[in-house]
């Protein structure tokens, strides 16, 4: 009854942002190619007027292909490890020890949560049959109708998400996306937000802003798909969409006690260096995964992946040794995320070329903003979740419109460098919209949380940290 | 019966703890902990972020003594300790009233040795 009202508010909100974003409401073509599961697999979108093919067969459980579905469970697997244990060590060893536990704990419990809300009801709303190209509907709620040894098909738009695996493969692997989506977020609020509140706004932010987003550019006839926005692993739903709410969220919540210059330094960098290092191992099943097969298309993700991760790595390096003298390894494995999170989005569409190109940008971008514009401002994003994901996201989503190819991927596009600007302006729209609708949503569900129960932890038990307050627990012991 | 606490550079442990030693001197307590003097800190940089009032790592040796070893123990420190740099740290010397042995109940000058 309660998840109805939010979804029906949803749909609400949903509209409005479709509305105030004029250009957006281009007439839906009847293929689209953007999904990453359509591209993985769709014929190339060739419109034969003369003589038109016969409509194509929905995949029988004989389609099922062992090797590809055998890499999208494994890659499902290394975009949980993402969340546990790289997001929560990455994030654990920056905080301070007082704090280390609360945001280890806010990892895990999101992969519990969001893993239950996703089977409920997340995936139907996500992934499910389109209702005016802004949410699905409830058809597969509690996965029903989700087969576990038939493809998905889509009647409508007479094509599947996956057709080479089961659905329900293809349902966990873009449950591991939702978990890790609120748990980015975590980066800006850490240590001062209160563990009641976290986990209620996490449940609602997810369900309210991510499943709409997901839906829009990754689900069937979803509205910012249709217009052509190419974003293969997550770019504008996971790291704008992420990053954004977290910029609000360090807003809404103001600075922590002491914040910026009576503050402990990162207490745990190895802990921190660790978690980067696994998210780099994990992000190939994020980005190569979500081929949803096994082929080319999944090698060449994972390459450029790989390659615009080390470029953006060393680019950070850079930037720190000739501005701040020396080289910091929290620098390299800052710009090593950064990498990651803006070849996402073009990992499915750029050469190796274009990912140097990228992993160059996701080195120099982020770290302006976080060297430079975010002293400035003042506001206190406490592990940079907006200055690496939101930033690095947003150049990534723009960048695969400069750098696109259809010599990488024939269902996707070409981009600015490649002949067509049209591209880059439909990723600018993508990103203008999401930006804009998680600004918005993310910013009244807080306002919302924080009348009900209040976001922010008491100033003393800010002092004494989050692990002891919240948890009754302490992270390491002084004496044996 | 005196009371040394001396604060020296992480690094010169080994070789104060060894002239020590060659003295006979083996009740030691030894703590690390962080501190600045002259020699100030380095200020440490995370994302571009310079952090005030930086620390540096010593090392504190805390040594009840009876008197007639005292000079020796203090020149094995500045001997061990001493590099001849800034922040090769300083050395406290105080009067001590009593001293317990836990496991004898002996008190006074026997109980340190």
């Amino acid at each position: 009854m309660k998840t109805n009202r939010f979804w029906k508010w949803a749909l609400a909100v949903a509209t409005m942002a479709v509305v105030t974003g004029s250009a957006f409401a281009q007439a839906p073509s009847a293929t689209s190619n953007t999904a990453p599961a359509v591209a993985a697999i769709a014929a190339p979108p060739v419109a034969a007027p003369a003589a038109a093919p016969a409509a194509p067969t929905p995949p029988t459980a004989k389609d099922v292909n062992s090797g590809d579905n055998a890499w999208v469970l494994i890659s499902s697997a290394l975009v949980l490890l993402m969340t546990v244990p790289a997001l929560a060590f990455f994030y654990g060893g920056l905080v301070r020890r007082k704090n280390v536990l609360s945001v280890l704990m806010q990892c895990f419990i999101l992969a519990c949560v969001i893993s239950i809300q996703w089977v409920l009801f997340g995936y139907s709303l996500a992934f499910g049959p389109d209702i005016k190209h802004l949410i699905g509907n409830l058809d597969w709620a509690f996965l029903k109708n989700v087969s576990i040894d038939t493809p998905h098909w889509d009647a409508v738009t007479a094509s599947s998400y996956a057709g080479t695996i089961p659905h329900q493969s293809f349902m966990i692997f873009q449950m591991m996306f939702a978990v890790i989506t609120p748990g980015l977020i975590i980066g800006s609020f850490a240590e001062r937000m209160k563990f009641s509140a976290f986990l209620v706004f996490a449940i609602l932010w997810a369900t309210i802003v991510y499943d709409p987003v997901a839906h829009w550019v990754w689900g069937k006839n979803g509205f910012l798909g249709l217009m052509g926005a190419l974003d293969f692993a997550g770019g504008t739903v996971v790291h704008i969409n992420a990053g954004i709410a977290g910029l609000v969220t360090a807003l809404v919540l103001g600075k922590r006690i002491g914040y910026p210059d009576r503050m402990s330094p990162p207490h745990n960098l190895p802990f921190a260096v660790l978690g980067a290092a696994l998210l780099w191992v994990g992000w190939f099943g994020f980005n190569a995964g979500s081929a949803l097969s096994a082929g080319g298309l999944a090698t060449s993700a994972f390459v450029v992946t790989h390659v615009a991760t080390a470029a953006a790595g060393l680019t950070w390096a850079l930037m720190d040794w000739i501005f701040n003298k020396r080289p910091t390894l929290l620098g390299v494995i800052s710009g090593a995320v950064g990498g990651l999170v803006a070849i996402t989005p073009a990992s499915g569409f750029v050469n190796v070329m274009g990912a140097i190109g990228i992993g160059v940008g996701a080195g120099i971008l982020p770290w302006i903003f976080v060297s430079i514009i975010k002293p400035k401002l003042g506001y206190d994003d406490a592990l940079d979740a907006f200055g690496v994901h939101g930033v690095g996201g947003t150049w990534g989503a723009i960048a695969t419109g400069l750098w696109a190819t259809k010599t990488i991927n024939s269902a996707g596009a070409d981009g600015l460098f490649y002949g067509n600007p049209a591209q880059l302006l439909i990723q600018l729209k993508a990103v203008g919209v999401t930006i804009v609708y998680s600004l918005v949503v993310s910013f009244i569900l807080l306002k919302i949380v924080d009348l009900v129960m209040g976001l922010r932890a008491e100033p003393q038990a800010e002092k004494i940290g989050l692990d002891l307050t919240d948890h009754r627990e302490t992270g390491y012991t002084v004496l044996d | 019966m005196k009371y040394i606490i001396a604060i020296i550079q992480p690094d010169r442990l080994e070789e104060v703890m060894q002239r020590l030693e060659e003295k006979e001197i083996h009740l030691v307590t030894v703590t690390n902990v962080m501190g600045r003097g002259r020699q100030k800190g380095i200020a440490e940089v995370y994302r571009s972020h310079r952090e005030a009032g930086t620390l540096l790592k010593k090392v504190k040796l805390e040594i009840a003594i009876n008197d007639a070893y005292l000079k020796p123990a203090l020149d094995a420190i500045i001997q061990g300790g001493r590099t001849g740099q800034v922040g090769d740290g300083k050395i406290f010397v105080m009067n001590l009233d009593e001293c317990i042995r836990i496991r004898t109940g002996e008190t006074g000058g026997p109980a340190i040795g």
